[in-house]
C-alpha cells in the first residue's frame, strides 16, 4: 500500500485545481500587478479573481482581504501593528507564531493577559470577559487549534469583546476551509488565513481586515494591497490560493461529514483495540478531520517514527526545527500531565484519505503501540 | 540475513560510514541523531573547527542518510542527557573529581535509550561508529574487544555497557582503520568524508573544562584558594579548584617546577601539588564496578587508568559494595578520581569491565 498521509494540519497536498491555477499563472501571468500596461492588468485580474475566491470562502467582502506570505505573517502583523505597547488578551493554546509575537510584544513593554483553557481545550467566555480591560488593545483567540482541532467559541467571544469595545482577532489558519466561517457576520476585526492548510500553495495566506478596522502596514515600500502590505504580489501563489479556496468551498458540505465519519471510525477502532487511550479535545467542538490521542506508556516521538516505518505519516503535534519533539504546549495548557502529553499523536485527515486507509492504519496501529510500550522507549 | 538496524548518526564520518556499511550489506538502516540540547545554532561556538555531536551536525547526518537512501530521525534526549551526563559531570568536578561523561552517555543514551528506541522501531539493535569489536568469547556469548585500529580504540568508554546488551549492538568499524574509513566515505561520496575529527567532550567546546563549568554552574563562581604541597607548604594561589585534574601541570603558575596537581580538595578549595616522582600509585581503589562476566576477574589482568594510556599488568582485589582495588605490578601515573579504570584480559584484547577511580570523597 502507498504511504498514508495523516498529517494535513502540518501541510496538505496541493489540490489539482490549485496546481492548475498556479501553473497557468506561472506560465502566462508574469506582469507586475502594479504596472499600467496590459500585462499588469492581467496580473491584477488574476489577483481580483483570487481575492473573490478567498473572500467567498471566508464569508467576507473581497476588499477586506490582504494577501500575505501566510498566517505567520498575518499573526505577526496584527500583533505588531494593532497591539504594540498596549494590553493584549490571548488564549493559552494559540499557535507559536502568535504566542511568540506576544512574547516579543511583552519584551517591548506591552502587557499580556493569557486566558486559560479548560480540560476540553476551550476558552471560557466569562474568564475571557474578566481578562478584558478598558482600553485593551487587542484580544486574540484562534478559531481552531492546530494540534487538537478544538473549535473555540469565537462568535461568542467576539461579541463579548465588541461589547467592551476591544478589537478581536482570530487565527483561523486551521479552521479556514474545514468548517464554515462567516467572518463578516461576526464582530471579528482581524482574521489570519493560510493557503497550504487547505490544499493551496505554501508561502501565501491572507489577513482579513474588517472594513473600518485600523491597520498600518508592517511591510513598507509600496501601495500594494491598498497600502496595507507592500511588496510585489506573488500572483501564481495567490491564484493557487484562490483556486484552492473555491475547490474547498465546493466540497465543504460533502467533505465535512465524510471526514467526520472517517475520523470517528479511526477513533472507534483505536479505542476498541488499544487499552488506556485518552482522546484530547473531542468529540464535540472539534474540527471534523482531527483526532488527538495519547497512548500512555508509549513515547509519541517513537510512535511517529515506528508508524513512519510502516508507511503511516502522523505527528506528535509539536515539532521544532530539528524534528525532535518537546511535549505539546497545547496539551500542557489544557492540564494534561506531561507524561501523557509526551505520549500524544495527532491524526489529521484530508481529502485523499479513504476508509481502506483507515482500516490499514487500524490493522497496524495496535501492534506498533504494543511494541513501543513494551520497549518502554523514550 | 537482512535486518533492520538503528544507527546512531552523530553527523561525523565514523557513524556515517557505519551506516553506509550496514546499508551496503543489505540491511534496512534507520539513522537516528540524538538531540542533546547543546550545540544548537544559537550557542554553537563560531567556526572553531571543533565539531561536536550536537544539533548542527544533525543536518549532516540527514544529508548522509538521504545520500544512502535510508530513513533518518532525531531523538530528543535533551532532558535525559542533562540528568544522566551533564549534571553528574558538574557534580563530579564540584567534588574534586575528573569525570568522563562519555561513559555514561554510552551506557545510558546509546546502549539503553537508543536500544529501547530500536526495539520500538522493530530494529534488531543499535549500531554506532565506535572503534571496538564484538565477538564470541570462549563461552559462546559475545564479548567486547579492542578494534583493529588501536590508535582509535574506544573500548575505554564502553567498559560498563552490560554484556547482555552486546548481542543487540554492532560496531561496523571494528575491523577497519581510520584511513580505510575515510577512504570509504570518499568512495561513497559522503558529505562528511572530510569532516574534522571530533575530539574531547561534545559539550565542552575546545576542551575548556573550566569555561564549561562556569557556564553550566553559574551559581558557583570560581573562588581563589591556596596551592600547597602535601605537607602544607603554600606555593601559590589558584583561581578556583574545580576543573583541575591530577597529573595536570599547566595553569598552576608556580615557580621552581615542574609541579603537578596531586589532589583537588574542593571542600577546602585547595590544590595539592607534588613532584613527578610522587605521582605514582601501585594500588588504585575503584568503585561502582561492573564486570562483563558478572564477577571480578581472578586471573591476572591488564588495566588502564586513563583513556589512551597503556595498560599495566594488575590483579583485581574485590571488596564489598561494588568496590575493588587494582593492584598494579608497576606503579601507574596520576590516577584521577572520577576517571574510569578499565580492565582487560591478560592478552590485552577483551574488556572485562572496570570501575571508577575512588578518592576525594
Amino acid at each position: 500500500m502507498d504511504p498514508i498521509y495523516l498529517d494535513h494540519n502540518a501541510g496538505a497536498p496541493l489540490r489539482p485545481e490549485a496546481l492548475r491555477a498556479l501553473s497557468a499563472a506561472h506560465a502566462q501571468v508574469f506582469g507586475n500587478a502594479s504596472s499600467a500596461h496590459s500585462f499588469g492588468a492581467e496580473a491584477r485580474a488574476a489577483l481580483s479573481r483570487a481575492r473573490r475566491q478567498v473572500a467567498t470562502l471566508a464569508g467576507v467582502a473581497p476588499e477586506t482581504i490582504v494577501f500575505t506570505s501566510g498566517a505567520t505573517e498575518s499573526n505577526n502583523t496584527v500583533l505588531r501593528q494593532v497591539a504594540d505597547g498596549g494590553h493584549v488578551v490571548v488564549s493559552a493554546t494559540e499557535h507559536p507564531s502568535l504566542l511568540e509575537a506576544v512574547a516579543a510584544l511583552r519584551a517591548r513593554g506591552g502587557r499580556v493577559t493569557q486566558v486559560p483553557v479548560a480540560r476540553d481545550g476551550r476558552v471560557d467566555a466569562a474568564r475571557f470577559a474578566d481578562a478584558l480591560e478598558p482600553g485593551t488593545a487587542l484580544a486574540c483567540v484562534q478559531a481552531a487549534n492546530h494540534e487538537t482541532g478544538v473549535l473555540q467559541p469565537i462568535a461568542e467571544l467576539a461579541r463579548v469583546a465588541a461589547a467592551r469595545g476591544v478589537p478581536f482577532h482570530t487565527d483561523a489558519a486551521q479552521a479556514f476551509g474545514k468548517t464554515p466561517l462567516a467572518l463578516e457576520s461576526l464582530p471579528i476585526d482581524y482574521a489570519s488565513l493560510s493557503a497550504h492548510k487547505l490544499g493551496g500553495p505554501k508561502g501565501v495566506g491572507a489577513l482579513y481586515v474588517r472594513a473600518g478596522a485600523a491597520l498600518a502596514p508592517l511591510l513598507l515600500g509600496g501601495t500594494q494591497e491598498r497600502g496595507r502590505r507592500a511588496g510585489t504580489e506573488s500572483v501564481p501563489a495567490i491564484a493557487g490560493f484562490g483556486a484552492a479556496c473555491e475547490a474547498a468551498r465546493s466540497e465543504l458540505a460533502e467533505s465535512s461529514p465524510r471526514l467526520t465519519r472517517l475520523r470517528d471510525s479511526l477513533w472507534a477502532g483505536i479505542s476498541a483495540a488499544i487499552s488506556d487511550v485518552v482522546r484530547h479535545g473531542g468529540p464535540e467542538h472539534v474540527l471534523p478531520h482531527v483526532l488527538d490521542v495519547s497512548f500512555p506508556g508509549a513515547s509519541g516521538e517513537a510512535l511517529v517514527e515506528a508508524l513512519d516505518l510502516e508507511g503511516i505519516a502522523v505527528s506528535t503535534g509539536s515539532a521544532c526545527h530539528s524534528g525532535s519533539t518537546e511535549p505539546s504546549a497545547v496539551l500542557l495548557a489544557m492540564g494534561v500531565p506531561e507524561a501523557l502529553a509526551r505520549a500524544a499523536l495527532r491524526f489529521s485527515l484530508g481529502p485523499s484519505n479513504d476508509p481502506a486507509q483507515i482500516d490499514h492504519v487500524l490493522a497496524r496501529l495496535p501492534d506498533v503501540v504494543a511494541r513501543v510500550r513494551r520497549a518502554r522507549a523514550a | 540475513m537482512s535486518a533492520r538496524w538503528l544507527v546512531a548518526m552523530s553527523g561525523g564520518v565514523d557513524s556515517s560510514v557505519a551506516a553506509a556499511l550496514l546499508a551496503r550489506a543489505g540491511h534496512e538502516v534507520v539513522g537516528v541523531t540524538m538531540d542533546l540540547g547543546h550545540g544548537t545554532r544559537d550557542d554553537a561556538p563560531a567556526a572553531t573547527g571543533k565539531r561536536c555531536c550536537g544539533l548542527p551536525d544533525a543536518d549532516d547526518a540527514r544529508d548522509v542518510a538521504r545520500a544512502l537512501g535510508i530513513r533518518h530521525y532525531t531523538a530528543n534526549y535533551r532532558e535525559r542527557f542533562r540528568e544522566a551526563v551533564i549534571e553528574p559531570f558538574v557534580a563530579e568536578y564540584a567534588a574534586g573529581r575528573t569525570p568522563i561523561p562519555c561513559v555514561a552517555c554510552n551506557r545510558v543514551l546509546k546502549f539503553d535509550l537508543l536500544l529501547r528506541r530500536a526495539e520500538a522501531l522493530g530494529a534488531c539493535g543499535v549500531a554506532t561508529g565506535h572503534y571496538a569489536r564484538i565477538a564470541p568469547t570462549a563461552d559462546g556469548a559475545p564479548g567486547l574487544f579492542r578494534p583493529r585500529d588501536l590508535a582509535k580504540d574506544q573500548t575505554y568508554f564502553l567498559f560498563d555497557v552490560p554484556r547482555d546488551a552486546l548481542h543487540r549492538i554492532a560496531f561496523p568499524l571494528g575491523e577497519l582503520d581510520k584511513g580505510e574509513v575515510r577512504a570509504l566515505a570518499r568512495e561513497l561520496g559522503l558529505a562528511t568524508a572530510e569532516k574534522p575529527e571530533s575530539q574531547g567532550i561534545c559539550f565542552v567546546p575546545d576542551g575548556d573544562v573550566r569555561g564549561a563549568l562556569a557556564r553550566l554552574r553559574p551559581e558557583s563562581p570560581r573562588v581563589p584558594g591556596p596551592i600547597a604541597t602535601r605537607d602544607g607548604k603554600q606555593l601559590g594561589e589558584h583561581s578556583g579548584a574545580a576543573g583541575f585534574t591530577p597529573g595536570q601541570r599547566h595553569g598552576l603558575g608556580l615557580s621552581g617546577g615542574p609541579w603537578y596537581v596531586a589532589e583537588v580538595r574542593t571542600a577546602e578549595n585547595t590544590l595539592v601539588v607534588a613532584r613527578a616522582e610522587e605521582m605514582y600509585a601501585s594500588e588504585v581503589p575503584i568503585r561502582g564496578t561492573s564486570w562483563q562476566d558478572g564477577a571480578p576477574p581472578e586471573a591476572p589482568v591488564r588495566a588502564a587508568v586513563r583513556y589512551r594510556h597503556r595498560t599495566v599488568s594488575a590483579r583485581v582485589r574485590p571488596e564489598a559494595d561494588g568496590r575493588a582495588t587494582l593492584c598494579f605490578d608497576e606503579p601507574v601515573w596520576a590516577p584521577a578520581p572520577g576517571q574510569a579504570a578499565v580492565v582487560y584480559d591478560d592478552a590485552d584484547q577483551r574488556v572485562l569491565g572496570g570501575g571508577w577511580i575512588a578518592g576525594a570523597g
